[in-house]
Formats: C-alpha cells, sequence, structure tokens
C-alpha cells in the first residue's frame, strides 16, 4: 500500500511539472494580449509578472481589429474550413461506401488503389497543383484553397473500414423495402457512422485550419487570405507590437482550444484511428 | 436493385475519383514530367522545352538543397528518438489510474491543436534576447547565463526550433500510445506479477513488445513530418542564420514561388516524394516483419 502511494505522489509531481512545460506558452500568449501597456510588456518579458500584468483589458483586440480586416480573415478561415468539411464529408463517404458495400470488378484494386495514394505527401503535389491552378485562374480565391482539398485518400479509407464492419443484412431489408442505394446510404448508413465521421471531420479541420504553405502561395491581397498566413505577415511587419501579435495569436486560438476541450473524448478516439494506418 | 448496380457505383464514385484524379494523381504525375522540362510558372516567350535530365544534374551541385537535406536528416535524428520516448513516457504516466489524468492527458494535448503558425509566433516570443526563456535560465544559473538570441545564433536556432516542434506534435503521439496501452490485457501484467517481475521487467517484457507495431507507426510518421518541415522554419528564421534552418521544403518554396522555375522545383520535389517513398516502404517491411497485422 505504502509503496503504491508513494509511486501515485510521484506521478502527480510529474505530470504537475509536465503540465507546466506544455502549458506556460499559452498562458504567456493569453497574458500579454490582455496587457495594454506595451512597455510593460517589454519590461517584463522575462520574469514572473509577465503572467500577471498589472492591468488587464481588451485594448489590444480592439487595436487588431483596428489595425486590420481581422474579422475577414476569420470569415475566410472558416468559410474554408467549413465548406471542406461538409462537402468532404460527403464526398469521401460517398466513395468509400461505395468501396465497401457494391460488388464490382476492380474494387480491391482501388481499395489498394486508395491506400497507395495514402503516401503522397501534399507537399509533393503542391509545385504542379500552383501551376495547374493558375492555369484555370484561380490564383486568390476561395475555390483554389477549397476544392482540391475535399476528396482525401485516408478519409475514405478511415470510412471505408467503418462501413464495411456493416454486416451484410445491413441494406437487405431495405433493399426488400424497395429503397433505393441512394437512400440507404443517406438514411442508413451516414446515420450509424457518426463517430467516424466525427473524427474524419476532426482530421479534415486540423488539417486546414492549420494550412499554411498552400494558402502563403496562391492568395495575393488581405481579400481572401485565411487566419494562419494573416498571423504571419502581421508577425513580419517591424516595429512588432507584441500586446496585438499576442492578441491576435490569442483570438484564433481560444475558441478551437475551448472546442477540442469540450471534444475532448472525440479527439482521443481520432487520434487514435489515425494510428491505425 | 443489386450490390453491381453500375449505375449507382458510378455515381458514388465519380466525385472523389474527378477530384483525387484532377487535383492530386494528375499534378504528382506532372512532377515526374515537369522535373525535366524548364517549365516557368509565368511561361517565358521562348516556351517550355524538354532539358533533360539536367535538373536532376542541377540538384547534385545544388549546395543549398544539400544543406536543407542535412538539416532534414540532424532534424529527425535529434528529434524523433526524443519526441518518440517522450511521448511514450507521457502515455504510461497519463494511463495510471489516478484522479485528473484525463485532465492531465488535455493539458498535453493542446498543443496538438494550437495552428504551428501561432506556435512558431508565440516561440519567437519566447526566445527573444530578454525574453522568458532566457529570464528563466538567468535565474536557475543565479546569473551565470548571459543572455542569447536563441533564433540569430547559428548554434543555437534549430535546436531552439526542434524543442519546440516536440513540445508541439508530442501529444499527438502520446494519445496514439496511449490507445496501444489501452489494447495491452490486464491479465499480462497479473501474470507477471505472480511470477514476481517486477515494474521494469513488466515495461522491458511486456508494455515494449506489445507496443512494437506502435512504435514503429510512431517512428515513421514522426519522420516523414520531420522531411516536411517548413511552417516553423518560414515564421521563425526564413531558413537562417546562415542557412543554419535550412530545408529541403524551404528550398523547393523557394525555387517554385520566389524564382518561379516550376521545372527545377519539380525536380526537387520528385526528390522528395522518393524519400517519403523509401520511408513508407521500410515501414511496411518492418510491420510486416514483426507479426501478422491485422
Amino acid at each position: 500500500m505504502e509503496y503504491k502511494r508513494k509511486r501515485k505522489i510521484l506521478a502527480y509531481i510529474m505530470m504537475i511539472i509536465l503540465s507546466i512545460f506544455f502549458i506556460f506558452p499559452l498562458f504567456y500568449m493569453i497574458s500579454i494580449s490582455l496587457n495594454p501597456d506595451e512597455t510593460a510588456i517589454l519590461k517584463n518579458m522575462a520574469t514572473i509578472r509577465a503572467f500577471f500584468p498589472a492591468e488587464f483589458s481588451l485594448k489590444n483586440i480592439l487595436d487588431v481589429f483596428e489595425r486590420m480586416p481581422f474579422a475577414r480573415f476569420l470569415f475566410n478561415s472558416t468559410f474554408i474550413v467549413s465548406t471542406t468539411i461538409i462537402i468532404g464529408l460527403f464526398v469521401n463517404s460517398l466513395a468509400a461506401f461505395a468501396l465497401a458495400r457494391f460488388r464490382f470488378m476492380g474494387r480491391a484494386f482501388l481499395v489498394s488503389f486508395v491506400v497507395a495514394l495514402m503516401i503522397i505527401p501534399f507537399e509533393a503535389i503542391a509545385v504542379p497543383l500552383l501551376l495547374i491552378t493558375n492555369r484555370l485562374g484561380w490564383l486568390d480565391s476561395y475555390i483554389v484553397q477549397i476544392v482540391p482539398f475535399i476528396a482525401n485518400p485516408f478519409y475514405i479509407f478511415l470510412l471505408y473500414q467503418f462501413f464495411k464492419s456493416f454486416p451484410s443484412e445491413l441494406e437487405e431489408a431495405a433493399i426488400i423495402d424497395g429503397a433505393s442505394w441512394f437512400g440507404i446510404y443517406w438514411r442508413i448508413a451516414l446515420p450509424l457512422s457518426r463517430p467516424i465521421l466525427a473524427s474524419v471531420a476532426i482530421l479534415h479541420f486540423l488539417m486546414q485550419w492549420g494550412s499554411f504553405l498552400w494558402p502563403l502561395m496562391v492568395t495575393r491581397g488581405p481579400t481572401y487570405r485565411p487566419l494562419t498566413v494573416a498571423m504571419e505577415v502581421f508577425f513580419g511587419q517591424y516595429p512588432r507590437n507584441w500586446g496585438d501579435i499576442m492578441a491576435f495569436a490569442a483570438m484564433m486560438t481560444i475558441p478551437v482550444l475551448l472546442l477540442f476541450l469540450f471534444l475532448q473524448d472525440t479527439y482521443v478516439n481520432t487520434v487514435s484511428r489515425s494510428g491505425i494506418k | 436493385m443489386q450490390r453491381n448496380d453500375k449505375k449507382s457505383i458510378a455515381s458514388f464514385l465519380t466525385p472523389a475519383a474527378v477530384l483525387l484524379g484532377a487535383f492530386m494523381i494528375l499534378p504528382f504525375l506532372m512532377a515526374f514530367i515537369l522535373s525535366f522540362t524548364n517549365q516557368r510558372l509565368i511561361p517565358s516567350p521562348r516556351g517550355t522545352q524538354f532539358v533533360g535530365i539536367a535538373n536532376y544534374l542541377r540538384v547534385m551541385g545544388d549546395e543549398l538543397f544539400k544543406t536543407g537535406l542535412k538539416n532534414n536528416v540532424v532534424f529527425v535524428i535529434v528529434v524523433v528518438p526524443l519526441q518518440t520516448a517522450l511521448a511514450l513516457g507521457l502515455a504510461i504516466l497519463v494511463n495510471i489510474k489516478v484522479k485528473g489524468n484525463k485532465f492531465f492527458r488535455a493539458i498535453y494535448f493542446i498543443p496538438t491543436v494550437t495552428t504551428m503558425v501561432v506556435v512558431s509566433v508565440i516561440w519567437s516570443f519566447l526566445y527573444h534576447p530578454d525574453g522568458l526563456i532566457n529570464g528563466f535560465l538567468t535565474t536557475i544559473s543565479f546569473g551565470i547565463w548571459d543572455g542569447i538570441d536563441f533564433l540569430n545564433n547559428t548554434s543555437t536556432a534549430f535546436p531552439a526550433i526542434m524543442l519546440m516542434s516536440i513540445w508541439q506534435g508530442v501529444g499527438f503521439q502520446m494519445l496514439i500510445f496511449l490507445a496501444a496501452l489501452q489494447e495491452i490485457p490486464d491479465s499480462f501484467y497479473e501474470a507477471a506479477d505472480i511470477d514476481g517481475a517486477n515494474t521494469w521487467q513488466q515495461f522491458m517484457y511486456i508494455t515494449l513488445p506489445q507496443l512494437k507495431n506502435t512504435t514503429t507507426f510512431v517512428i515513421i510518421s514522426t519522420t516523414i513530418l520531420a522531411f516536411r518541415l517548413f511552417t516553423q522554419v518560414f515564421v521563425m528564421t526564413n531558413g537562417g542564420p546562415r542557412n543554419s534552418t535550412y530545408t529541403v521544403m524551404l528550398h523547393i518554396y523557394n525555387m517554385a514561388f520566389k524564382r518561379l522555375n516550376i521545372g527545377y522545383a519539380s525536380s526537387l520535389t520528385v526528390i522528395f516524394f522518393i524519400i517519403i517513398l523509401i520511408i513508407s516502404i521500410i515501414q511496411r517491411f518492418v510491420l510486416n516483419d514483426t507479426e501478422e497485422v491485422q
């Protein structure tokens, strides 16, 4: 008993030390973002006082809205990400359903082809894709940030594995009742697949929300610029105003963190799923 | 209504097939073809010609590419073992059945849902010559530590980016390890307890062998991520100082986007892909080698 208690205390001590390591940069960001006094920020940046500003205000946040079209960037990111996820869920699950539930020649080959495509990282196609989208006249638009990222072999594969696990009786009753294949997909398969759809949506969200290299290449002005590129552009402007920079970072980060803390178990399941490649 | 209804099959598969074909398979194949041309992003009046293997010959003598590749390899050698070990340690820690372990699990994965651009910006401030990390080091060394400009120093810039990358990414691998740990049957440990095996022996002879496939997966996927290194170095140092943080992806970006030399960037892309392919093949090999996986 004594040994077990000691082990527990040791575990707590280690967990707390590690949490400080993982959480302090985010606390730092929040404290600086709420500190209206740039001189105090620079004076106290290396001390514990940086975490406890003498005064709190939303001045930096208002500054960000004043200095740049932040609302526009937020809209751009939200619009691009949500459109990609919604159309993506639809397109990828349709393909996965066909691969899992239909019988046709070349089906097994198509499945292995999809698995093979999973190896291609985006970076390996970015350059020719730039050429293609440039020829299509898509540069600096929403479409160039959405359409190429809808279909994804990894998400098709995850959904395929899930659809495959349904028993074959699933559709048979519906077939006798005269349902169409689309009806079976829409009214039976999708409602049964909420956990895997949530996982795919989460992975798709993280990929698109954090997307940087591609929007950096294809957006020119602020009109279609997402938050990531806007953050980088703002960060690159001198003289740097750290209060405003951290306010931008915090506004971009806190809502997402809260969402993921709220969806904690779903996120944990999603990551474990992504591990079974 | 049959399972081989051709019309249904076609309509279900077409949207994904068209999108994958146009925006993944086509550009992928184009990379190979373009790598043998002098294609520009904005076509020159003289048009585009096949130049044979000229681009690949140029890569051979491209010192910047070699620097980038060397840095990527160093990143792999340092970050992959550290990050894998730390992820496993964290997973074991939050797998101990104590109150609040879910809370700590959440704290450790928070950085993984924080966008890399934001992470890079925050850490740039932390690494400031008069910043928090220097302040902390000065305090714990009783003033012996003299503040240094981490990101402007050739010997510290890359290690600083490595530490930050581990901080951001380790929570993801922790969750993968955690899922695998929870699949090891309790009876294995109970039997070992009866046989009188201590904690260390249980870790060496039960936990590690049971995690073999997961560990392989984590090592390989972290290695691939390391070769894709771009955002951090672009935001924090842009490859500097004196190319000490330059990477292959940064070179591809500069060639394609700054020099508009699509042909040359494509040959770099092909080489980049071959590296990723080799790593992926090694993974399949090791996984098939161990036991029957699924």
